[in-house]
């Protein structure tokens, strides 16, 4: 009986051959910083800002879309962990993230934000990075957890990603294992005022510091 | 049978064996008597459940298997031991005797590099197939980088 070697021919998983997903997945390809937006609208925008006035329209318009992205953020549902128990709490009837605009959305198609709530294990890293890529724009993150923040007790663990940052651009932190729902609801709030802070529709705002 | 008499047929039929405890009977092997011995421990014993396999590394003194194997109409529980020896990787597989050792062989050939001679499907099972090494061998390094997330 001869021995396979350490890497055994293992057909390609069937929906990579879709053409049409591969080919939707170069369009949402993760930008570099200043993404969140296409190029086009921000040009548009920077344009109108230029004219003559047309900061009025900008900065009206800003207020006007940050407020509609702040009060309807979609966390996709992503538990990978103990912490999904917690982030489930947050968004049953106790906690009732529902009054902030927040609706746990089971797709990621429809989705704003991405809450990483748990341990990201090497193996899980390329879907949570698909996933994330098939969320559209704009679209942010929440690190859940000491181990999606760092890697946590499992930090020098062979199996482990050191922090779910190195994976995906992470706008809010919340520290704790698990972070209670309460922790969990502030790091919302947190992201909330981010949003609403962001400038001249699309660019992402200077720290704010009231909230940090 | 009593945990008694299994000692004594085991001492009658594997004199190379060491026995020692007794609950869980703790039986050393060599790696030639591996099989046979398994299939004394299912057919003569009874011992039908396969509880676990794993493996133990003592550095220079090379690798240990190790399995557990329980006859639970009668309450006996046998952990099973053999010695590779130094730098040996290889050791009979148990899947002959044993479905059960299937899987847990492909976990220990996954995390410790053991390769299960006569073993059907030897691949890896829990870590990714692009994985480098065998992580809980004491020579695998802690914080080995894991490109693209290091």
């Amino acid at each position: 009986m001869a021995i396979k070697g350490p890497v055994p021919e293992v057909p390609a998983p069937v929906w990579r051959n879709f053409k049409d997903l591969q080919e939707w997945e170069q369009l949402h390809q993760r930008r570099p910083e200043g993404d969140k937006h296409s190029a086009l609208f921000e040009s548009v925008t920077e344009g109108i800002h230029s004219f003559p006035g047309g900061f009025l329209v900008t900065t009206v318009a800003d207020n006007f879309f940050n407020w509609a992205r702040k009060s309807s953020v979609w966390p996709v549902t992503f538990g990978l962990a103990c912490c999904a128990i917690e982030m489930m709490a947050t968004f049953a009837s106790r906690f009732d993230v529902e009054r902030l605009g927040m609706v746990p959305w089971a797709s990621p198609r429809h989705s704003d934000l991405m809450i990483v709530s748990g341990t990201v294990t090497i193996k899980m890293a390329p879907m949570l990075e698909r996933i994330y890529d098939q969320m559209p724009d704009p679209k942010w993150a929440v690190s859940m957890g000491s181990c999606a923040n760092s890697g946590g007790p499992f930090r020098h663990g062979y199996h482990v990603v050191k922090g779910v940052d190195r994976v995906i651009p992470v706008d809010v932190y919340v520290p704790g294992c698990p972070p209670p729902p309460e922790s969990l609801l502030n790091g919302l709030l947190l992201l909330q005022d981010q949003i609403a802070h962001f400038r001249r529709t699309g660019q992402r705002a200077a720290p704010n510091p009231k909230v940090d | 049978m009593t945990a008694d008499q299994a000692r004594t047929l085991i001492a009658e039929r594997f004199s190379s064996a060491q026995v020692d405890g007794t609950a869980p009977i703790v039986i050393s092997v060599p790696v030639d008597a591996w099989v046979p011995f398994a299939h004394f421990v299912r057919i003569d014993l009874g011992c039908r459940f396969f509880s676990f396999l794993t493996a133990v590394d003592w550095k220079e003194q090379g690798l240990e298997v190790v399995y557990k194997a329980d006859n639970l109409d009668d309450n006996v529980s046998l952990l099973v031991k053999t010695r590779l020896g130094p730098s040996v990787t290889e050791c009979p597989s148990l899947t002959s005797e044993y479905a059960g050792a299937n899987w847990m062989e492909r976990e220990c050939y996954d995390m410790f590099g053991i390769r299960f001679d006569g073993h059907p499907d030897l691949r890896r099972i829990l870590l990714g197939n692009d994985w480098v090494g065998h992580p809980l061998l004491k020579s695998y390094a802690v914080d080995t980088p894991h490109p693209p997330y290091r």
